[in-house]
Formats: structure tokens, C-alpha cells, sequence
């Protein structure tokens, strides 16, 4: 008897396992396998034309942060890394709280209609979330470009006599990155949003508490979760970004991606260009990781 | 729900305007892209009358000819492998008890959503490079197995959703009646499940036409998609042709999504 089910278990692990194979295959091949190759070219030494040189070394991971001084042979914190990594850092979070601030509403507004509304609402969220995202850094960058709408607009009525230099600015970035991110703020919020229990918010107005103070009393604590999650739904690709700070940057404003890009373009240090991509990774799984430590001691709350 | 007093629970001051501005702001600009590709004039922001010249001349330029068959094949050979190998694994890994070595496979799955683009294609990049060193091959495959790869996850996961959705008790009792398991997949799994097949397929062929980071880092040269040749004219004077090519890819965005809507809220 209980041979036959072990083995009757041993089959269906097998026929499991052999259903998983094309899948496992082709992401092994083209995710996983290459992001482990990024990790070993980190500890490689840089090649003179790009590429690598098959001899390990620290340089790479060194040179994240760090940067010696050929003249003098000084060691100091390599101030073009850390600005951009500063400037990577800070705009991320001012698109997740600026995201928060015309997300949260917009939910909250989205989740108040009758039920009837809600799909449709969200579909007006959802419709720009799948559209391609150059095309939406596009249709912002025509708006605030020199000889863009904005810039027209306020010249045809005489506010301004010259364009206001918008684009390739933080601005422009904080501005793009905003746009093309502001669903992924929506969705979440507007998930934990639904499940409110409006009988609290009756129960505070009953209490004789204010709206602000229903709003910060009753429903932030309760829709706590979604908030976190579109945080970091937002913060996550802000900090990877590569096409909006490159078409809204234009190549003087970089972030953290076009720092990685210069690495395999001009720069030409793959080493280096490997180490970044990994510390970047980690930050963003660490990212991740709070976010399902604090989505599962939800679940633990309320199971 | 609101009293007599007009007093509703749901309001809060303020909110219902920035939802209104939200909306504004999200499709303005859409709004206008789309609307300055009929542009007759070579404006972005000054409109001189309507005219379909700008989809004359994309539809006549042959760089945007290539880049367009490019993207197509590209995004169907993509979504087809995705598909066909996130139905196998999501048949594998959806109604059965945990099993050993579960969490990693998620993992893997998953990993093109969580790992940032920009690092995905670098890694591609590195690691294509040595396979083109060693191989000489430096055709289209690399590409299509690149997006078949970051296409997996959104296959999968609509895929999955309808398989648990779906009621064992009929394929319980086609096998009770000695079917096979192939022909309990033929002919009552596969039935059920083709709205998610479907969807999962639309999704993976909406991602491969849209992408453009793994595609920049992975192509190599002349090997332009729609969206890579588009990045490379931003750089340059924009006219209202960059406009159409953009409104063409996105009403095939817009109709996937509210085809892959519906298909996900069908019913058996």
C-alpha cells in the first residue's frame, strides 16, 4: 500500500518536473544563468577594449564607490558614483511620494463609486499601465520641450517671452517618472481600498471625529498595506529606471541605469558595469523583501 | 447612505478634485500625442489642419518597414514560446501540494518582475556577447529568447488564475472513465482553459512589442524593433511621424488590453 503510493508519488514528481523543463530551460538560459555570469565578471579585471580579462579582481566592486587618484595615489569616495547615486535615490523617492499624493485620492475616489463605476475607473487606470512606456515618456516630453505645448501655450499668451528650459532637467525626470509610474501607485491602493470596511468610517463620524481625522485615524491604518505596497511598486522600477532618465535627462541628469549603460558604451569597464548591476539588484531585493515581511505580518493580522 | 443633511462618509475634502486632475494629467498627454499625429503641419504643439501625412510617410519609410516586421516576429515567436511553456508549468505547479524545490521555481519564474530591467539586459548582454564570440551566430534568436524568457511571468499568471478557477470534478470523473491524462488535458482541461491560454498569449505579445531596454542591450546592429528605432529618433528633431508610429503601436495596446479584459472575465 504504501509502496504504491510512494511510487504513484515518485511518478507525478516526475511528470512535474518534466512539465517545468522547457520553462526552467529557457529562463535558466536567458535570466538566471546570465545574471549569475554578471556576478562572476564583477570579480574580473576590466578588458582594454571592453570585455574582460579572465584574472580576478576587487577592482570592480572597489571602484563602485570608490576612486583613486592616479596623480597623487589618494583614495577618496568617487564623487560622480555617489552623486548619481544620491540623485537616483532622491528623485525615486520623491515619484513614490508624489505618486502617493495623487494616487491615494484618485483610489480612494475609485473605491468610493458605485460598484457598477469601479471597473471602468479602473480601467482608465489600467489602460495606460500596459501602454508602452516609451511612447508615454514621449507624449510627456512633448508637452515641456522648448517648442512644446506648455512652453506655446504660455508664449501664444504672452506669460513668457522665451521657452522655459524643462526637459533635461531632475524636474523632467521626477516629472516622466511620475507619469509612467503613477498606476502601479493605483492598483494596490486601490485593492486594499475596496476591502475598507466603510461602518469604521461611520463609526468615527459617529464618535464625532473630523474627516482629517477619520482619514488618519480609520482608513491610513487600514489601508496601511496597499500604501506600502504601491511604495515600493513605484520605488522599485523608479530606482532601475533607464529610458525616462535618458529621454528626460538627455544624458546630463543620469541615474543609476545610464550609469550602468556607460559601462558597457563609452566607459567601457564591464567589471564595473557588472558590480553596479548587482548592488543595484540588492537594493531592490532588499526593497522587496521588507515589503513581503510587512505583506505577510498583514496577513498573520487579519488571519 | 448620505443623510439628510448631505452629509456623506465617503467625502474627503479635496480628494475628488485631485482624482479628477489625476485622470486629466494621465491622458493630456496621450491626448495630444495622438492627436498631433494628424498633424498637416511639422509641429508637435502648432496644429495647421488635419492631414494622414505623418502615416503616409512612416507607413512609406523603409527603417520603420524592417523595425515593424522586426518587432512582429519578434513578439509572436515570443509569445508563442512563452505561452506553450507557462501552460506546462502552470498545469505543473497549480492544485498540487507544496512540493520540494516550489519556492525556487517561483522564484525563477518571477524573477523578470523583479529584477530590474536595466540589470536583466546587461546580464543578457554579457553573456549573449559570449555565445556570439563563440558561436559567429549573431541572428534573431537571441532577441526572441531573451523575450520569450521576460515573457514567462505573463503568461503564466493568467494561465495559472483560470487553472484554479476550474472545477476538478470533470477531469476527476473523465479519468474515472479510464481517459488518459493526455486525453483528459485534450479534451477537458484544454477547453476550459483556452480563455487564460489566450489571454496569457495577448499579454506576452503586448510585452514584446512594447519592450525596449533588453531589446537595446541584447540586438545587434541593424536589428532595430519598433520601440529601439523610436528611442534612436527621439534624439533627433522630432516631426509628428515619431507621433503616428506611436499612436498605431498604441491602439494595438489599448484593444489587447480590453480584449484581454474581457477574456479574463469570461465565464466557462
Amino acid at each position: 500500500m504504501s509502496d504504491l503510493s510512494s511510487s504513484a508519488a515518485k511518478h507525478a514528481s516526475r511528470t512535474r518536473w518534466l512539465l517545468l523543463t522547457p520553462a526552467l530551460v529557457i529562463l535558466v538560459f536567458a535570466a538566471s544563468g546570465p545574471l549569475l555570469i554578471t556576478l562572476v565578471y564583477s570579480f574580473l579585471t576590466a578588458g582594454a577594449y571592453g570585455g574582460v580579462e579572465w584574472q580576478f579582481s576587487w577592482d570592480a566592486w572597489f571602484n563602485v564607490v570608490f576612486e583613486r587618484d592616479i596623480f597623487e595615489d589618494t583614495l577618496g569616495f568617487s564623487d560622480a558614483h555617489l552623486s548619481i547615486f544620491w540623485r537616483s535615490v532622491k528623485l525615486s523617492l520623491l515619484t513614490t511620494l508624489f505618486c502617493i499624493f495623487f494616487g491615494f485620492p484618485t483610489a480612494y475616489f475609485i473605491a468610493t463609486r458605485p460598484k457598477k463605476q469601479r471597473d471602468l475607473w479602473m480601467l482608465l487606470i489600467i489602460i495606460p499601465f500596459w501602454t508602452n512606456l516609451l511612447i508615454r515618456t514621449f507624449a510627456v516630453v512633448e508637452l515641456i520641450r522648448n517648442e512644446g505645448t506648455v512652453n506655446t501655450v504660455l508664449m501664444a499668451l504672452g506669460i513668457i517671452d522665451e521657452p522655459i528650459q524643462m526637459l533635461f532637467t531632475e524636474f523632467a525626470i521626477l516629472v516622466g517618472m511620475v507619469y509612467v509610474y503613477l498606476p502601479l501607485m493605483v492598483l494596490p491602493l486601490y485593492a486594499s481600498m475596496e476591502r475598507l470596511d466603510f461602518s469604521l468610517v461611520e463609526a468615527g463620524y459617529d464618535l464625532y471625529a473630523t474627516r482629517l481625522k477619520v482619514l488618519r485615524r480609520v482608513i491610513l491604518p487600514l489601508v496601511k498595506p496597499g500604501v506600502i505596497a504601491g511604495s515600493i511598486l513605484v520605488f522599485v522600477p523608479s530606482l532601475g529606471a533607464y529610458v525616462t532618465p535618458r529621454v528626460m535627462g538627455g544624458g546630463n541628469q543620469l541615474m543609476i541605469g545610464n550609469l550602468i549603460e556607460l559601462q558597457f558604451g563609452q566607459g567601457r569597464n564591464w567589471p564595473l558595469g557588472a558590480a553596479l548591476s548587482i548592488t543595484l539588484l540588492a537594493i531592490v531585493m532588499i526593497a522587496l523583501m521588507v515589503y513581503v515581511r510587512t505583506a505577510g505580518e498583514n496577513e498573520v493580522r487579519h488571519g | 447612505m448620505a443623510e439628510g443633511t448631505g452629509f456623506s462618509i465617503h467625502r474627503q475634502p479635496g480628494f475628488t478634485a485631485i482624482a479628477m486632475l489625476c485622470f486629466v494629467l494621465l491622458y493630456l498627454p496621450i491626448i495630444l500625442l495622438v492627436i498631433y499625429s494628424f498633424n498637416a503641419g511639422n509641429s508637435i504643439a502648432i496644429w495647421e489642419g488635419f492631414s494622414w501625412r505623418w502615416y503616409q510617410s512612416a507607413w512609406e519609410n523603409e527603417q520603420v518597414q524592417e523595425a515593424t516586421v522586426r518587432s512582429l516576429i519578434i513578439a509572436l515567436w515570443a509569445s508563442v514560446i512563452s505561452t506553450s511553456v507557462a501552460v506546462l508549468a502552470a498545469l505543473a505547479t497549480t492544485r498540487t501540494r507544496k512540493f520540494k524545490g516550489q519556492s525556487a521555481v517561483f522564484a525563477m519564474i518571477n524573477q523578470p518582475l523583479m529584477v530590474p530591467e536595466i540589470v536583466t539586459a546587461v546580464a543578457l548582454l554579457i553573456f549573449f556577447a559570449m555565445i556570439k564570440v563563440a558561436t559567429g551566430y549573431t541572428g534573431l534568436m537571441y532577441l526572441i529568447i531573451a523575450h520569450a524568457a521576460f515573457c514567462i511571468p505573463f503568461a503564466y499568471l493568467p494561465i495559472r488564475a483560470r487553472l484554479q478557477g476550474m472545477d476538478l470534478s470533470l477531469e476527476q470523473a473523465a479519468a474515472d472513465l479510464y481517459a488518459t491524462p493526455f486525453q483528459v488535458f485534450r479534451r477537458i482541461t484544454l477547453p476550459q482553459l483556452w480563455p487564460g491560454i489566450l489571454a496569457g498569449a495577448m499579454l506576452a505579445f503586448v510585452i514584446s512589442l512594447d519592450d525596449v531596454v533588453i531589446t537595446e542591450f541584447v540586438k545587434s546592429a541593424g536589428q532595430d524593433t519598433l520601440p529601439t528605432y523610436m528611442l534612436g529618433q527621439l534624439r533627433r528633431v522630432v516631426t509628428p511621424e515619431v507621433n503616428a508610429i506611436s499612436t498605431a503601436l498604441l491602439a494595438i495596446s489599448v484593444a489587447m488590453v480590453i480584449a484581454f479584459t474581457v477574456l479574463s472575465k469570461m465565464k466557462n
